[in-house]
């Protein structure tokens, strides 16, 4: 099935290309947009890219293999990434980790049951001094402790509607 | 958005002046914010002067690089290849993911203006033609404050066409990375800028300073680094030279993280601390009941000091030093000294209720994850590394491990594109050197971790 992009995608595109000395340069915003509107960046979609910047789909793969944020699969509607590196693993970030698992009933990588969440390891968060951290999409969650991981998601179970989990729930990256 | 928290509790040594007000309740993002707290005046003052004349004193206030080398920030813009009459680029490193640093989001976050300032000034000094904030992916609440400050410069006149009325004109793109550490690495940063894979180039040839972004000039800035810029034209280069201590200009922004009581960023004067006043004072020591094992000085990738070792001999200027860890000067030189480096900026404290094995299969994890896979020695010997440790970890160390250990790390520095090679090989040499009896021991035990109450691995 083709891709078809939506207008803001189009449009997005149209501005961030000219922002960059050579049009290649523009790949991995555009792949956030289409990742941020889609959940994933699917081949199709990769091929619309490289139309976009002229180059082939082969290299525009090249990049969303590479860097482990972009995935080519759908994932849980919240992402949960909990810092796994030393200074959160110190203040047990393995521990936060477990919670946000085992409130979901879920795997680390996968997608849950409720297709709720999608709970994976990130690596250095960059807010050490506030371990152990996470991220909920976009945003940062700090000096977490088992119940304000609870209370997370609690919140999360609340808000967001049970759905059939992604067909395919492990990202590209493990 | 969730707001960046502000810090109440400001030490009293700390000596502020790249976070002046990042943490003031009242300060705020906007342009209107900064100007009314005397932003952009220095670069107004850059433009009155030569660009060469603005380089002077970032050359006289010996700004070093903050993002982990070190290196000279006036130098770096000195081998600039001036003469290719190609473009020059300016280029912010704010991928910031060295385990254990986190200042520059603190700068990012709270005082945006003051990085595009330093950015505008430096971009002024060395005729660039267009700048880039490379910022990681897991900053997006960033990325957007710095679209925004952007945006508000611009409308201001400071940023784009004809800056501040002057004939040169500049624009800044932010750029956001993919989550790949090896983006933090310069080259590597420069491929992904390219829409590339972030695969490090080799030096000789690629320097940025000759070939960098598109095969031009470049030149690759830390976000602390070019803040700093701004105090030094400010205050003039040799004022600024007068700050911290002989060869250790300026102020620096300390990540103090891991087993302490008060972890956070402190902004001190170089030189004028030591390790153990930052460890036991300004960061409140140990948890109750516990004794110090290990300290990373300087990011995950530095070389580790035990607990209780001393580090003895000349400096270079002949003056002869004995030091415990607590006695290591808090700037560029004293970590150099005492076997390791200060890198980031990232103090990460260990203390005993942990295994020394763990931290270390901790910290290969994170190295075999980020390898880029370019170099053999690297992608392989980093994932060895991690598969040992791991395996040491899970009740299976053997004797000979700590050898094979130390003979993979040896295999591994000094033979790759980047110092991702260094990087990966420095934890597991330096552990395996200084706690050469634990790890033995471990063998001796034949014990699986996560029996305590914290797992690393």
């Amino acid at each position: 099935m083709a891709f078809e992009p939506s207008q803001p995608l189009r449009d997005y595109t149209e501005k961030v290309i000219p922002r960059y000395p050579q049009k290649r340069s523009a790949i991995m915003m555009i792949l956030h947009a289409i990742q941020r509107e889609q959940g994933y960046i699917s081949l199709e979609a990769q091929e619309w890219v490289a139309a976009q910047v002229e180059i082939e789909p082969i290299q525009v793969r090249e990049v969303v293999t590479f860097y482990p944020f972009y995935r080519e699969h759908p994932v849980g509607k919240k992402y949960i990434r909990v810092c796994r590196t030393l200074s959160c693993a110190l203040n047990g970030g393995y521990k936060v980790c477990d919670k946000f698992l085992s409130e979901f009933g879920t795997k680390l990588n996968e997608t849950s049951p409720d297709g709720r969440v999608t709970v994976e390891f990130a690596e250095c968060l960059a807010a050490c001094g506030t371990a152990p951290v996470a991220m909920i999409d976009d945003d940062l969650y700090e000096n977490l402790t088992e119940e304000q991981v609870k209370e997370l998601c609690d919140a999360i179970k609340r808000d967001v509607p049970e759905q059939a989990p992604a067909p395919s729930a492990e990202s590209t990256h493990h | 958005m969730i707001a960046a928290p502000k810090r109440t509790d400001i030490h009293p040594k700390e000596r502020r002046m790249i976070l002046k007000h990042a943490d003031d309740p009242s300060y705020d993002t906007s342009v209107d914010c900064y100007i009314e707290h005397g932003g952009y005046e220095t670069l107004k003052k850059a433009l009155t002067l030569k660009p060469e004349d603005v380089h002077d004193h970032v050359m006289k206030a010996g700004i070093r690089g903050r993002g982990g080398a070190g290196f000279p920030a006036g130098m770096k813009w000195k081998f600039l290849d001036r003469k290719s009459g190609k473009p020059i680029y300016l280029i912010c490193n704010a991928d910031e993911s060295e385990p254990g640093t986190f200042k520059d989001r603190q700068i990012m976050h709270k005082d945006p203006h003051q990085l595009i300032e330093g950015m505008m000034i430096a971009a002024y000094a060395t005729n660039t033609a267009k700048a880039f904030i490379y910022i990681r992916e897991e900053m997006p609440h960033g990325a957007v404050i710095l679209e925004q400050a952007i945006e508000e410069a611009r409308a201001k006149g400071f940023v784009g066409d004809k800056i501040g009325g002057s004939d040169y004109s500049c624009d800044i793109v932010v750029h956001r990375g993919a989550a790949a550490y090896i983006c933090g690495e310069e080259t590597g940063l420069i491929e992904s800028l390219e829409g590339k894979r972030a695969y490090p180039r080799i030096k000789p040839p690629y320097f940025p300073a000759a070939l960098g972004l598109y095969m031009c000039p470049t030149i690759v800035n830390n976000v602390e680094t070019l803040c700093h810029v701004v105090h030094a034209v400010s205050m003039g280069g040799e004022e600024y030279a007068k700050i911290g201590t002989p060869n250790n200009s300026g102020t620096r922004i300390w990540s103090l993280s891991g087993h302490v009581q008060r972890p956070g960023y402190y902004e001190l004067e170089n030189g004028k601390h030591t390790y153990g006043d930052l460890i036991y004072e300004i960061g409140g020591g140990l948890k109750p009941g516990r004794q110090l094992l290990a300290v990373i000085p300087g990011g995950s990738s530095s070389k580790v000091w035990r607990a209780g070792e001393r580090f003895k001999g000349k400096d270079r200027g002949g003056n002869e030093y004995d030091w415990a860890i607590e006695d290591v000067p808090l700037n560029f030189d004293g970590p150099m000294t005492a076997g390791s480096m200060s890198g980031s900026g990232a103090v990460i404290v260990v203390d005993d209720s942990v295994d020394i094995v763990d931290v270390l299969a901790n910290i290969n994890a994170f190295y075999a994850h980020e390898s880029c896979g370019q170099c053999t020695p690297c992608r392989e010997g980093s994932l060895w590394m991690k598969k040992i440790t791991s395996r040491m970890t899970s009740g299976h160390a053997r004797p000979e491990d700590v050898d094979l250990l130390a003979s993979i790390g040896d295999q591994i520095a000094g033979r790759t594109i980047c110092a991702h090679g260094e990087a990966c090989a420095w934890p597991t040499q330096s552990f395996v050197a200084k706690f050469r009896d634990k790890f033995l021991e471990r063998a001796e035990r034949q014990a699986a971790s996560g029996s305590g109450d914290i797992r690393l691995i």
